[in-house]
């Protein structure tokens, strides 16, 4: 008895489905009337042409390139089917190579503005109608190469033509031995005052030129100034010991030392044996410096150039020494250590002041007004460009910001 | 086992280094010259490989760094031998006779280093602070920096005495710069205090193993 409900069962499950479509059949029609689809196996002309050539309407370096093509004869006209075009770019003759990118109908120039430059490449496009692609079209090779200016850079050359122009002008001046007037920078005394301590004491003057390389200016405008204090230190008749962290600069500071006891006339009191070369390592560089500091003792401590992370080491050890010290550097990070701990402190340009107002040289001197009259123009093009702004000219203020 | 070797050794060292903060004694003297001598070779070796072994020696000798010849087939060959030249000169200072010849090389080196640099700073700290700052006068804070960047430049102006209006600005400008110093003191002290804490957790962290 079970089983046979069982069976019952089951030839109920499998009929009522089948019910259930025959009814959908009778509610729906037996044949459907809808619009044949027609698929487009035509597939559409292809690009006309394709150029490629390095783009020159703006400068660049040479990482652009420039490409353009004439529209494919359905594209706008014809079988009126082209939905876009596919570029593709390779390095070698005959390859499609990778996608670059793909580009809506009607369009006819694509700037491809990821290419190394002097790589030649080929390009080759074809037009498409979302079914099925045109036959392909080739161009190359061609390579970006970088533009012969920069007009992007224009204003540089701009700005450098007119702060060249001043320090030609003030040199010639301070070259007919007009006098130019230049500020007194109260760190400068603080230079002769150590010195003179440091010679009544009979103990030596420590000069250390920083750790910049020769190529640094802040190392330059400081060997400019190691040649005022060794003149001092040659008439006096004191010790200078200058430690170096560069080879380079060693042998700078070697010509200029010697070169300011020779003109002062006390070429004998030149003891080559001070101007050392310590450490290129940074911080064997600050320990060895403080260890000269605590054996030799000098009385003044002159730290002028480049410094970095050591400079708080030096002044700090210098300061526990007791020697009267004074700092000059344009390292803005550095100069907060040294305005501490040093008695008097060159800061930024006034380190290259110094060097121009020690020398007197007519080419610092004019370097130094012409940087000054710099900062004036400066101070006018940020007025103009304030008043610029407030009325919309956006475009000169975008003329300073070069790439 | 050589790692609590080494480990110890680093530690004197530290130690040793520290111990210039009560006054200048023999182990400070060792580790001083330790680092000094131990950098000189460092660096040699550094300069050689990196510097001229690459741009002087192989060009020219025909040398190969791993797979890649360096300077064959090349017809500029010769162009390496001028830096080369340039170094070998500086070293004509031992001849005194001669020692005038090096400053060709400095000057060569100096000029060409002002020169390439000439460009680059006109346009990254001349034009481009330009830009930056010609900002509108709608906020407390554009026209503080614009009153700012007016004294600074005024306090380094040398061409006129710090007088009358000049006076002001660049009391104004000195202001400035005292400030920018204090935030870049403080910020600069707590980045050299991690650097002891590193170095206190190396002694009683690896070394000693106390936290």
């Amino acid at each position: 008895m079970r089983r046979v409900f069982h069976i019952l069962l089951v030839l109920l499950a499998l009929i009522a489905p089948a019910a259930g479509s025959l009814e959908a059949l009778e509610a729906t029609p037996i044949i459907e009337e809808t619009e044949p689809v027609l698929l487009d196996v035509v597939p559409p002309g292809p690009p006309c042409s394709l150029t490629v050539r390095d783009y020159l309407e703006n400068s660049d370096f040479g990482d652009k390139i420039e490409i353009e093509w004439g529209l494919s004869p359905d594209d706008g006209s014809g079988a009126c089917d082209v939905t876009g075009y596919i570029l593709s770019r390779a390095l070698a003759e005959g390859e499609v190579g990778e996608v670059l990118d793909e580009i809506s109908s009607g369009v006819t120039r694509y700037i491809d503005e990821s290419v190394e430059p002097g790589v030649e490449y080929y390009y080759n496009l074809v037009s498409h109608d979302g079914t099925s692609p045109s036959g392909r079209v080739w161009a190359g090779p061609t390579a970006g190469r970088a533009n012969l200016f920069q007009w992007s850079r224009f204003s540089v050359l701009v700005l450098m033509v007119v702060f060249f122009a001043m320090v030609a002008r003030f040199t010639a001046v301070a070259g007919k031995g007009a006098k130019l007037f230049v500020r007194r920078i109260p760190g400068l005394n603080a230079i002769e005052e150590a010195v003179g301590r440091a010679t009544e004491m009979g103990r030596p003057v420590l000069y250390v030129p920083g750790i910049g390389e020769i190529d640094n200016i802040m190392t330059i405008a400081s060997l400019n100034i190691l040649s005022h204090v060794a003149k001092i230190t040659a008439r006096y008749d004191t010790p200078l010991i200058v430690p170096t962290a560069r080879a380079v600069v060693m042998s700078a500071a070697e010509e200029v030392v010697k070169q300011a006891y020779t003109e002062v006339g006390n070429p004998d009191a030149y003891n080559p044996d001070n101007i050392r070369y310590l450490s290129d390592a940074q911080f064997a560089f600050a320990g060895a410096v403080n260890g000269i500091m605590l054996r030799e003792k000098p009385a003044a401590n002159l730290y002028m150039g480049a410094f970095w992370a050591e400079s708080l080491l030096l002044a700090e050890t210098g300061f526990e020494a007791g020697a009267i010290q004074v700092a000059g550097t344009a390292m803005v990070s550095q100069l907060p250590f040294f305005v501490t701990a040093c008695d008097f402190t060159l800061m930024g340009e006034e380190l290259y002041a110094a060097s121009a107002y020690l020398s007197r040289e007519p080419k610092l001197l004019g370097g130094l007004k012409g940087s000054d009259w710099m900062k004036v123009v400066s101070i006018a093009l940020i007025a103009a460009g304030i008043i610029a702004r407030a009325v919309g000219l956006e475009s000169f203020v975008a003329w300073f910001q070069t790439q | 086992m050589a790692t609590i070797i080494w480990t110890t050794i680093g530690a004197i060292l530290t130690l040793s280094v520290y111990s210039f903060l009560y006054k200048d004694n023999p182990f400070y003297k060792f580790a001083e010259h330790l680092v000094v001598g131990i950098s000189a070779g460092y660096y040699l070796v550094i300069y050689y490989f990196n510097f001229i072994q690459p741009n002087v020696v192989a060009p020219v000798f025909l040398l190969r760094i791993g797979n890649e010849a360096i300077g064959l087939g090349s017809s500029m060959w010769w162009l390496a031998l001028i830096p080369g030249i340039l170094g070998l000169l500086l070293y004509t200072r031992f001849f005194p006779k001669f020692g005038w010849v090096g400053r060709w090389s400095l000057g060569i080196y100096v000029g060409g280093y002002a020169g390439l640099g000439l460009s680059p700073i006109m346009q990254a700290r001349v034009l481009n602070q330009i830009g930056a700052n010609a900002l509108p006068l709608t906020s407390i804070t554009n026209v503080f920096l614009i009153v700012g960047l007016l004294g600074t430049l005024t306090y380094f102006f040398f061409s006129m005495k710090h007088k009358g209006v000049l006076g002001v600005l660049a009391r104004v400008g000195i202001v400035f710069l005292m400030v920018g110093f204090g935030a870049s003191f403080g910020y600069t002290v707590m980045s050299r205090v991690s650097l002891l804490i590193g170095r206190v957790s190396f002694l009683l962290h690896d070394w000693l193993h106390l936290i």
